[in-house]
């Protein structure tokens, strides 16, 4: 079923959502709270860069709503002067979604961390993905408890030495990106905490997205899990970890070749990708980009395994198919204008039912 | 078809009269006893029908865990239950019979379908020889009919197989007893035409079955003698016929009438809860939203987040499915946001018995939150009272800004009666009363937690009101301004606050039901046994004995003057279908040395019953 047979056009994800001229800064974003996260924190430069694009959107503040479980990520709607609830451990996308649902003139945020988001509430994250309501979910992904000091998640190697897991960690990892598709996502994305351009381009995309959009963000826990990624932020061996997709573009990376390009590049490799140098392949081989792609996106969230050997980054599928929130709205509205040319649901008319009887006094 | 008999007939006159219509899951005994209950109400007769089918879908046929019955009770007069033992039981295999002769009087009338009583079917339940024929009925009136042979002969020429022939006979069975209780049969024919219209065959199969039935009754000699039951003097007004679910989704319907908001129900399929989803997903032109989460818990989290945007949020649950939505309902007691929690009880612990009744919830919708997490709770006494109850609940909800539990059950639940519908335009209105403005001191800023003088409810912002943007949370907040906040006091202060919030919700004070006036027994009963204890006290009344009732409708909080009531009689005698839960809330409440009378075999109380723990408690017996 798509958007067109419900007869309903392909729109925007801040669609219905009313409008201001006036000029918002990310100070307006800002609340009277203390932020009170661990120094070093890469929450903080999620919040400056949310702070900082949310004015962009052009959207009223008050029509702006996020919604969080709980962790350290989950303190987040405290700190923006926006609508917001904290509420409970990896509930916020079963909670967000009746928001979403009954509130078209709002966007509606969720914020998550990766044991929040990936266990114990990944039963809602699937279904709110497989639903597409149109909500957008940043996974802050740390690969460690932090509000509850240091136990590992669903997202840590395995074999991490941790305070439960003292001769370490005996879980195999869950893959984010793979989950989200696997899950049916229509907006997955990646980026990284301390790349503000990346990541603010990927929250542009998602916001204009209308459905759910998933983005995973990897942030530093700079107490219980300090450095973990460190190997993707800086120089060359960076850029040789680091794969960033750009819809439509060959999926080069690495640092410039004689071409100014990356001398990396993604290759078929049977029904996988595999990295290549790129003056050692053709260039008709290179794999370019293309969102709407489900296999290759689940490829591209599969190009190793996730020690952080090659890191893709940037939107990884991006498709139109119709969101929950916007059928379910059309039913009842269908319903109402049925019921309209009969003049209205009639209370009255339901409470008699067909068979009645009259008892006189 | 006419009710008119050709034959003379004796026409016997009852006040009261109870059938029971048991069969195999497969057999529409629901079905059945639905129609007759129909065609009993627009008869006008008094009514209450208690249905008792088994968890499984389809369980083996032909056994004892397959039985289904449906058991209905009309009469003359007002009554209170579906009545304790049956006049006349229909058993359409061995399997029914087996299950259910032994609640039939001696002298009770018992319909067989013959048919079924093959060598087979005999073993399947543990009988060696057939009962039809070893004379251990003979205490019973014994009507042997080949109700799937005549059905299939009635429709011979229909060209239907001989095994769709057979599965109309339970409209056999329908005709049959609507001749030999003058019931009017067009509602039940137009029924079947509309239930069947896409298959016009069946539909003409399932009403020559009915009217082959009927005809059977009015043609052959076996019957000497059929029965009036005169409509009862009921108070005037517009009747029909409703089951307690049904009433609750009206009643949820009308609350979004009467509150102006947009109903947005979030529910997971569980029974017997499930028909109030499916009956208000029927209802989108009244602006209700339903939706069906993954779980329990996106249900009512679903629920909430509907209700932080402005939506009378709603969830519908029961057993296990309550235990889940605890932590949410926490939450909603922590936000202070407007929730409808429905739990229709049923047997428990764990999955417990999915079908059956019971009222075992009452101490957890009290305290099964972590923490203080006080919230109201009430509980609806038959199934038209569903309707007021959920419409109480919106008041209460919508007015506090507080999740508010409703224990239905089971009984309640599937159970129907003769509703008088109410007036519409008289239903009280409640006025959300939604913030609009900056309310702190100096009236620069929104404080979330600043709360009304009178009422203690928190004001109710929703998203797009520009200026109130806030933040909530299960955090503690700060009094008044909503920040968070870990000061010690200031949490004391808001536990207190949450309590006394709910502790100050004016409820109508409990009317005691005493004729006399000098009873010194007073029985209490909430939820469902409103009926069973009223018809055990109208028995020892009859007797000459004098025993006061009362019912509580609100669980939490109590009515102002249930304390005074209570000391007012020398022993109090409260019958619950758990082990003594709001017997352990009335001595903690009012040491007061409140006696119990408990029962937890998943089938409502009966009158007899209670008629004798009545006497027991007046001959001071029971110390």
């Amino acid at each position: 079923m798509t958007a067109l047979d419900l007869g309903l056009p392909s729109i925007g994800g801040l669609h219905g959502v009313p409008t201001t001229d006036a000029k918002q800064t990310a100070k307006d974003f800002t609340s009277d709270q203390e932020v009170r996260w661990c120094p070093g924190c890469g929450d903080y430069a999620v919040l400056a860069a949310v702070r900082s694009f949310l004015p962009t959107l052009g959207i009223r503040r008050e029509n702006t709503v996020f919604v969080s479980g709980i962790g350290c990520s989950s303190r987040f709607p405290y700190y923006l002067n926006t609508y917001g609830m904290h509420s409970i451990h990896g509930r916020a996308p079963a909670i967000a979604t009746g928001l979403a649902v009954s509130r078209p003139d709002l966007s509606v945020w969720v914020v998550t961390g990766d044991g929040d988001a990936l266990s114990i509430g990944g039963n809602h994250l699937i279904h709110a993905l497989r639903r597409n309501v149109n909500l957008k979910i940043l996974l802050f992904n740390n690969r460690i408890y932090g509000l509850t000091k240091g136990q590992y998640s669903p997202t840590s190697e395995e074999g991490k030495v941790t305070k439960s897991t003292p001769m370490g960690s005996l879980d195999h990892p869950f893959n984010p990106i793979s989950v989200a598709l696997g899950a049916e996502a229509t907006f997955v994305g990646r980026a990284l905490d301390s790349d503000r351009k990346g990541l603010t381009a990927v929250l542009q995309a998602a916001a204009e997205h209308r459905g759910t959009a998933l983005v995973e963000i990897f942030q530093d826990c700079p107490i219980f899990n300090d450095g973990s990624f460190d190997v993707l932020r800086k120089g060359d061996e960076a850029a040789s970890r680091v794969v960033p997709l750009t819809h439509g573009e060959p999926i080069r990376f690495g640092p410039a070749g004689d071409d100014g390009l990356g001398t990396y590049a993604v290759v078929q490799d049977g029904f996988g990708l595999s990295v290549a140098k790129t003056n050692e392949i053709d260039a008709s081989q290179i794999v370019v980009h293309d969102a709407t792609d489900h296999e290759l996106a689940f490829a591209l969230s599969r190009l190793s395994d996730q020690d952080l050997t090659h890191t893709v980054t940037g939107i990884f599928r991006n498709v139109d198919r119709t969101t929950y929130d916007d059928a379910a709205r059309a039913q009842v509205q269908q319903a109402v204008d049925n019921a309209g040319t009969r003049g209205g649901a009639d209370l009255n008319a339901l409470l008699q039912g067909r068979d009645t009887w009259t008892v006189v006094g | 078809m006419t009710s008119s008999d050709t034959t003379a007939r004796e026409v016997v006159s009852r006040d009261r009269v109870v059938i029971r219509f048991a069969g195999d899951s497969g057999d529409g005994m629901q079905l059945t006893g639905d129609r007759f209950t129909s065609e009993t109400a627009s008869f006008g007769n008094d009514l209450s029908t208690l249905p008792n089918f088994p968890a499984e879908i389809r369980a083996p046929a032909g056994t004892l865990p397959g039985v289904s019955s449906f058991q209905l009770h009309f009469a003359n007069y007002d009554i209170l239950t579906p009545g304790d033992r049956p006049d006349v039981l229909v058993a359409m295999n061995p399997a029914a019979l087996k299950a259910n002769i032994g609640d039939l009087p001696a002298g009770g009338m018992l319909i067989v379908n013959t048919d079924e009583f093959t060598k087979r079917n005999l073993s399947k339940v543990g009988y060696t020889a057939s009962p039809l024929d070893d004379g251990s009925l003979e205490r019973y009136t014994v009507h042997q009919v080949a109700m799937a042979t005549l059905t299939r002969g009635a429709l011979e020429e229909t060209g239907l197989s001989k095994k769709d022939a057979e599965r109309a006979k339970n409209m056999f069975a329908l005709g049959l007893l609507s001749w030999m209780y003058h019931r009017p049969t067009e509602g039940t024919e137009r029924f079947l035409r509309e239930k069947f219209a896409k298959r016009p065959d069946l539909a003409e199969a399932n009403v020559l079955a009915f009217r082959a039935g009927h005809a059977y009754g009015e043609t052959t000699e076996s019957f000497a003698v059929t029965y009036e039951v005169a409509p009862a003097p009921l108070a005037a007004g517009t009747y029909r016929q409703i089951t307690g679910n049904i009433a609750l989704a009206y009643g949820i319907v009308a609350a979004g009438q009467v509150t102006g908001l947009p109903v947005f129900l979030g529910s997971y399929p569980i029974t017997p809860a499930s028909d109030i989803l499916h009956e208000l997903s029927k209802h989108k032109a009244f602006g209700v939203t339903t939706f069906q989460a993954e779980d329990e818990i996106a249900g009512v989290g679903a629920a909430l987040g509907a209700a932080f945007g402005g939506a009378l949020g709603v969830t519908t649950t029961s057993g296990p499915g309550i235990s889940l939505k605890s932590e949410t309902i926490g939450l909603a007691v922590a936000l202070e946001l407007p929730l409808l929690v429905i739990d229709v009880q049923r047997g428990g612990p764990s999955t417990g018995l999915p079908t059956k009744t019971e009222q075992a919830d009452l101490l957890q919708a009290m305290f099964g939150r972590n923490g203080e997490a006080p919230l109201p709770i009430v509980a609806p006494r038959s199934p038209g009272d569903c309707f007021t109850t959920a419409l109480e609940a919106a008041r209460i909800a919508v007015t506090y800004r507080t999740p508010v539990i409703v224990l239905s059950d089971g009984s309640v639940a599937n159970g129907s009666e003769p509703w008088r519908i109410p007036d519409v335009d008289a239903l009280p209105r409640t006025d959300p009363g939604f913030a609009t403005a900056p309310n702190s001191p100096d009236g620069t800023e929104f404080w979330p937690y600043l709360r009304d003088d009178d009422t203690l409810a928190r004001p109710w912002a929703v998203p797009g009101t520009p200026g109130l943007e806030h933040r909530v949370g299960g955090l503690e907040k700060a009094d008044g301004r909503g920040s968070i906040s870990y000061d010690p006091g200031n949490h004391d202060r808001m536990t207190r606050l949450r309590a006394a919030k709910i502790d100050g919700i004016p409820v109508p004070d409990v009317e005691v039901d005493d004729p006399t006036g000098d009873a010194e027994l007073l029985v209490l009963g909430w939820g469902s046994t409103y009926g069973p204890i009223g018809a055990g006290a109208r028995r020892v009344r009859k007797m000459g004995h004098k025993v006061a009732q009362a019912h509580l409708r609100h669980l939490n909080p109590l009515p102002a003057n249930l304390g005074d009531v209570l000391r007012r009689y020398r022993r109090v005698l409260v019958p619950e279908m758990n082990l003594g839960q709001l017997a352990l809330l009335l001595r903690a409440e009012y040491l007061v040395d409140v006696q119990s009378y408990t029962k937890v075999a998943g089938l409502p109380f009966q009158a007899e019953e209670l008629q004798n723990v009545f006497l027991d408690h007046l001959d001071g017996v029971i110390a």
